[in-house]
């Protein structure tokens, strides 16, 4: 059952010249390289491309529309409805990280916070953007819904450190999110 | 020899080698990424131009990217030249060497142009008109194989070194199918000089296109050799291009370095400029290859002998600029025939080793030894006369089917030891 | 003709057992001899069945309130008067099991019971205790220090619901209380178990620790007016089973699952208390006591915990710096040994005198031994340092080795000299001093002695007195970065091993002493002995003491190799109460 034998394909005296298949493979490239250069590729309208291939042009076109729900993009720390950052820094994302991106030093909150109920927050939180991989491990695992994959992709800089995001801008980039659990309130 | 012709040979040399061929070399790459995008459905490199905004514009002049050579070519010149401890130094640095001259030396007798007529006196251009054209190519081309193997060997890695050995294996096999299929053209005209055969397809029609002056039937008094020689021309034609690709190392046949069994193949090991030296090569080698096809088949400089004529009377002063003109056909025909060898390479699929050699050895051989025979007899017949040349025919036809036969018959494979 | 199978046969399992003082007892199918008198959870730990608790700790009482440690438990059926027990084909009685579950850690073990640590009724138990357990828990891992050694966690995972079924409000309690200056208590993750307050009780004696309220509002505190400020008070972080109590020190620094795990001993004081330094990459976070029960039992204090901060602070000297005028300058390691040996050799061998340390390793002490003998001077002493023992843990002598520096240098008094070196130094006799790892001051030197010698180079760790006083300074590694061994008080040699890197370019102790003592034979460098096993091996073969040992030989757990005839109060108390049959561990 497992191996199934083929036969190969009888070929004819003329088949055997090959010459027949190699004008039909001319045709064949050339009706794409025809295509292209008349702008008309197939499939060019799908990709928004201009029709000379259908690679889009990356910089003045872009595909932000279309890119869904599940994108993986840049990862970043959210706040809430009430403002407060919901990170409590478990570390649990520092430990899952695959390519050990993330590093968070701990700190605690103080006493008159209005949050000190929480105990503790990141000091600094710091992912490094040319070692992340974007794998949403660290979504995955977050247990209090603080780290989110956005759909930022272009993430460049000059210099490694400005591709290290630290807390500040982890949280501009994740911005506020709504309808999240609330398990630090009164009630439990 | 007098100051005017040394200089006149210094300025064919420099001008014809540094400013024509060896320019074609990044513009074939160019036209290589770009055809081959648009087969793929891509677009190929279409940036890279003149950076107007570092100079204050406001838009870049991307110049549809044809400055993407130049900035290649900056990068292999800067990149970081390594010679890895394991090499054998002076065999891996002569190796780029040797591939890249010997396809820069054939551009010497290859004919770019009729003659350019200063004060009534002709230039040919042509660097060295010698009257053994082919074999010269076929002599010094055959040189660079040196390259490769020396490449392949002196880097002390497995993968080039079977770049190396399947190099040498293939370029010396299919150079005796290259000599026997230009054997008919030979035959046709009589002559080695190839200045003089372009000036022979310029006035009588082009081996492939004998449609004016002695071989028109209309024009000779109705003689069709040129038409039936028409026959072992194509075949000469087919084999002897095929030829070409297994000699420049190209797809179908380009075994030495593909990617996807031998990393990069005998070059694997090198980087920089030592690697675009190989890489050079490659493509002048294709750029030399074509110029041959096109002054062989194809009619060299000439467009037609109407337009042949009026290029030739064509002048500036005293200076008869034909020449140029003719040349730039020249090119449009090379370049053209680059992009053929460029479409080739997205047709046709690599063949396995086997079929390679099985290629050259079994079919083009034995074809070119026939098509030499039936060259000749084309050639021959009006002074044979009809019953020898039938004769001759019938006696090619035995010899083809047996030989057909007794390949069929040695090909025969065991039924395969099953285990 | 006897047949011996016959009188075998004779003996029961029961009778057999008793010749031996154990018991019979069979554990989840498999009979098992075990001492009388053992607690069941204790057999089943023989037996390699886990049993999950709370409360229950080898080294404390065992009240049985946390319900966790319940097993089925069987007893042979009592005969009707006249009848013979039944026994099986090997001579055990059939075990009648009892319907309602026991725990296995207040009961002890009896001839022919039966224990099973698995099954339905015991699974079902042990799900019910955890929901329990649960109900007003918080869940705030995410911000508990105890998350990933927390019991809670692990046997939620193991043997409790998933969910929840409750629906109100939890009972709050009071969260993030100062109860004492080293231990923060957050009474809404307590569970009950008490484990702390009988520490207080039973070892450290200093019962502070207590429960008010009832039922589910069950608080544990302070007793009023009173503070957990024992030098023991750690321990009970240590031994709650959730993150109840937690450490100040450790509080928020670092998850556990970051932290490496290596096993040594403390420094502190002669008893040499086993532990755990936890370290991840190059930075020690907590160090925690190592059950040893011949040395410190299951604990350690306070004060010998906290004293890894020193490795990584500010005074930590991390580069060989030789004195240019009033300042020191970095120099490299190799003009700093060959500078070293080159003054040294301008003195006269009774001009010069070796200051060594008792906290040195046998192997450093070996060392400078050789070094002494080298230079040909027979000046050489350590610095005592006596306090008073705290009636635990903490000995009298407060230098680690100092019955290995005895044994090394074969010699009683090996602090004898430092009488005559400081009167040498004052008088102007003695005019290179050589300090290894030892602080001048407390070794009786006043600042006006300092600035004496012509000469000073020593091994420090720490910017002070003697390394400002000294021309050249090499920079020692402390304990968590060097391995070797020593010999506690009690004569018992530990191992020390290297948790983390030496920080900067600070060296092992032993390399320095080693390249000191190749630089003044001029020897080349890499000519001496490449790793400390060589040094031990080469120590082994002339203090007899140490003869057959290696460094791996040694063990996790040391082995005695001297009688001092000083013991450890902490487990006499130990053993006293395991004696009375308080304890079992």
């Amino acid at each position: 059952m497992a191996v199934v034998k083929v036969t190969r394909p009888k070929l004819n005296a003329g088949e055997k010249m090959y010459l027949g298949a190699i004008f039909k493979g001319f045709v064949i490239t050339m009706k794409h390289a025809i295509a292209s250069m008349r702008n008309k590729t197939r499939g060019a309208d799908a990709m928004e491309s201009t029709g000379l291939g259908i690679t889009m042009q990356y910089p003045e076109q872009k595909w932000d529309g279309h890119l869904p729900d599940y994108y993986r993009g840049a990862p970043a720390l959210v706040t809430d409805e009430q403002d407060r950052e919901r990170c409590v820094s478990c570390q649990l994302c520092e430990f899952i990280c695959p390519p050990k991106a993330i590093k968070i030093t701990p700190g605690e909150i103080p006493s008159d916070d209005p949050w000190a109920k929480v105990e503790k927050r990141p000091k600094e939180f710091e992912i490094d953007m040319t070692r992340c991989i974007y794998c949403g491990m660290c979504e995955e695992v977050c247990p209090e819904q603080a780290i989110y994959l956005r759909k930022d992709y272009a993430i460049t800089g000059l210099k490694r450190a400005d591709m290290v995001h630290n807390k500040k801008k982890l949280y501009e980039i994740g911005g506020k999110r709504v309808g999240l659990v609330n398990k630090w309130n009164e009630l439990k | 020899m007098d100051l005017v012709t040394l200089l006149v040979i210094l300025a064919k040399v420099v001008g014809l080698t540094f400013v024509v061929v060896l320019p074609l070399v990044p513009i074939s790459v160019y036209f290589e990424r770009r055809f081959s995008a648009i087969i793929q459905d891509r677009v190929g490199p279409n940036r890279v131009g003149i950076p107007l905004t570092l100079l204050g514009a406001k838009k870049d002049f991307s110049f549809f990217g044809l400055v993407q050579p130049m900035a290649d070519g900056l990068k292999l010149f800067l990149k970081e030249d390594f010679t890895p401890s394991h090499v054998n130094k002076a065999f891996y640095w002569l190796a780029p060497a040797l591939t890249v001259v010997p396809a820069l030396v054939t551009v010497c007798v290859v004919p770019f142009g009729s003659d350019i007529i200063v004060n009534g006196i002709g230039y040919k251009l042509v660097i060295a008109d010698l009257d053994i054209g082919p074999l010269f190519v076929f002599a010094i081309s055959s040189l660079s194989v040196y390259g490769i193997t020396l490449a392949g060997w002196s880097s002390n890695s497995k993968f080039p070194f079977i770049g190396g050995v399947r190099s040498t294996a293939q370029m010396i096999s299919y150079e005796i199918a290259l000599g026997l299929s230009v054997v008919p053209v030979l035959l046709y005209y009589g002559d080695l000089n190839l200045s003089n055969i372009v000036e022979q397809q310029s006035v009588n029609g082009w081996l492939l296109l004998p449609l004016w002056g002695n071989s028109a039937p209309w024009n000779n008094g109705g003689d069709y050799t040129a038409w039936i020689f028409w026959i072992p021309a194509m075949i000469a034609f087919v084999i002897f291009t095929t030829s070409v690709f297994a000699e420049t190392n190209r797809m179908p046949f380009d075994l030495p370095e593909c990617e996807t069994e031998l990393v990069g193949g005998y070059h694997t090991e090198y980087s920089s400029m030592k690697f675009a030296m190989f890489f050079m090569g490659e493509y002048a080698a294709m750029v030399i290859g074509s110029s041959l096809v096109v002054t062989l088949f194809l009619g060299g400089w000439s467009l037609g002998p109407w337009f042949d004529t009026w290029a030739a009377g064509l002048k500036i002063g005293s200076v008869g600029i034909g020449g140029l003109l003719n040349m730039s056909v020249f090119m449009a025909k090379v370049v053209a025939f680059i992009l053929f060898f460029i479409l080739v390479r997205w047709t046709v699929p690599r063949f396995r080793y086997d079929q390679l050699m099985r290629l050259g050895w079994v079919i083009f051989f034995e074809a070119a030894l026939i098509n030499v025979f039936l060259a000749a007899l084309v050639i021959a017949a009006p002074q044979f006369g009809t019953l020898a040349t039938a004769a001759g025919l019938a006696l090619l036809a035995i010899v083809t089917g047996t030989l057909v036969w007794v390949l069929k018959v040695s090909e025969k494979k065991s039924a395969p030891i099953s285990i | 003709m006897s047949e011996p199978a016959a009188t075998v046969e004779a003996k029961l399992p029961k009778d057999l057992a008793a010749e031996r003082g154990m018991v019979n007892v069979q554990i989840d199918g498999v009979w098992l001899q075990v001492p009388r008198g053992m607690r069941m959870i204790e057999a089943c730990k023989l037996a390699q069945k886990e049993v999950p608790h709370y409360c229950y700790h080898p080294k404390l009482t065992a009240p049985g309130n946390c319900r966790m440690c319940l097993v089925q438990m069987g007893m042979p059926p009592r005969p009707a008067p006249g009848q013979d027990p039944v026994r099986d084909a090997d001579g055990y009685e059939n075990i009648g099991w009892m319907p309602r579950p026991v725990i296995a850690c207040a009961n002890t073990v009896s001839e022919n019971m039966g224990i099973r640590t698995g099954g339905e009724l015991v699974e079902k138990c042990r799900e019910g205790v955890m929901e329990f357990l649960l109900i007003n828990h918080p869940l705030d891992c995410p911000i508990c220090d105890q998350a990933g050694e927390c019991r809670l966690q692990e046997f939620s995972v193991e043997h409790g619901k998933g969910e929840s079924r409750f629906v109100d409000a939890k009972v709050k309690k009071p969260k993030n209380v100062d109860i004492g200056p080293r231990v923060r208590l957050d009474d809404e993750r307590c569970i009950m178990c008490s484990r702390c307050i009988r520490f207080m009780d039973e070892v450290a004696a200093d019962p502070v620790l207590g429960f008010t309220q009832r039922g589910t509002h069950t608080t544990l505190t302070v007793h009023p007016g009173k503070r957990l400020d024992s030098n023991y008070s750690l321990n009970t972080v240590d031994i709650c089973p959730v993150g109840a109590l937690t450490s100040n020190d450790f509080r928020f620094q670092m998850r556990v699952w970051f932290l490496k795990e290596t096993k040594s001993i403390d420094v502190n004081c002669g008893t040499g208390s086993n532990i755990t330094i936890w370290a991840r990459g190059n930075k020690v976070h907590r160090i925690t006591p190592r059950q040893n029960d011949e040395v410190n039992s299951n604990w350690m204090p306070d004060s010998h915990r906290l004293s890894f901060h020193q490795i990584d602070s500010d005074k930590r000297l991390t580069e060989p710096l030789a004195k240019d005028g009033s300042v020191h300058a970095p120099i490299s390691w190799g003009s700093a040994i060959a500078d070293s040996a080159a003054e040294l050799r301008k003195f006269h061998a009774s001009e010069i005198a070796i200051i060594a340390s008792a906290r040195m390793t046998n192997e450093e002490l070996f060392l400078v031994r050789a070094l002494a003998s080298e230079l040909g001077t027979s000046l050489v002493t350590t610095v005592p340092r006596m306090g008073e023992s705290d009636g635990l843990l903490i000995s009298a002598d407060r230098n680690p080795n100092s019955t290995g520096a005895k044994l090394v240098w074969q010699s009683g008094d090996t602090a004898g000299n430092l009488a005559t070196i400081r009167e040498g130094v004052r008088q102007g006799s003695i005019k290179a001093l050589l300090v290894l790892s030892e602080d001048l001051v407390e070794a009786g030197f006043s600042s006006e002695d300092l600035a004496k010698p012509a000469f000073i180079a020593s091994i420090q760790l720490l910017a002070g007195p003697t390394a400002e006083a000294s021309h050249i300074v090499l920079p020692g590694a402390a304990f968590a970065e060097k391995r070797g061994s020593m010999v506690n008080v009690t004569g018992r040699i530990q191992r020390l091993n290297r948790a983390v890197e030496p920080l900067g370019s600070a060296k092992d102790d032993w390399e320095i002493l080693r390249d000191l003592i190749l630089a003044l034979q001029g020897a080349k460098v890499g000519d001496g002995p490449n790793s400390i096993e060589d040094v031990f091996k080469a120590m082994s073969s002339q203090v007899p003491e140490f003869d057959g040992l290696s460094l791996s030989k040694i063990g996790d757990l040391g082995q005695a190799i001297v009688a001092t005839g000083v013991t450890i109060p902490l487990l006499d108390n130990e053993r006293a109460r395991k004696a009375a049959g308080l304890i079992n561990g």
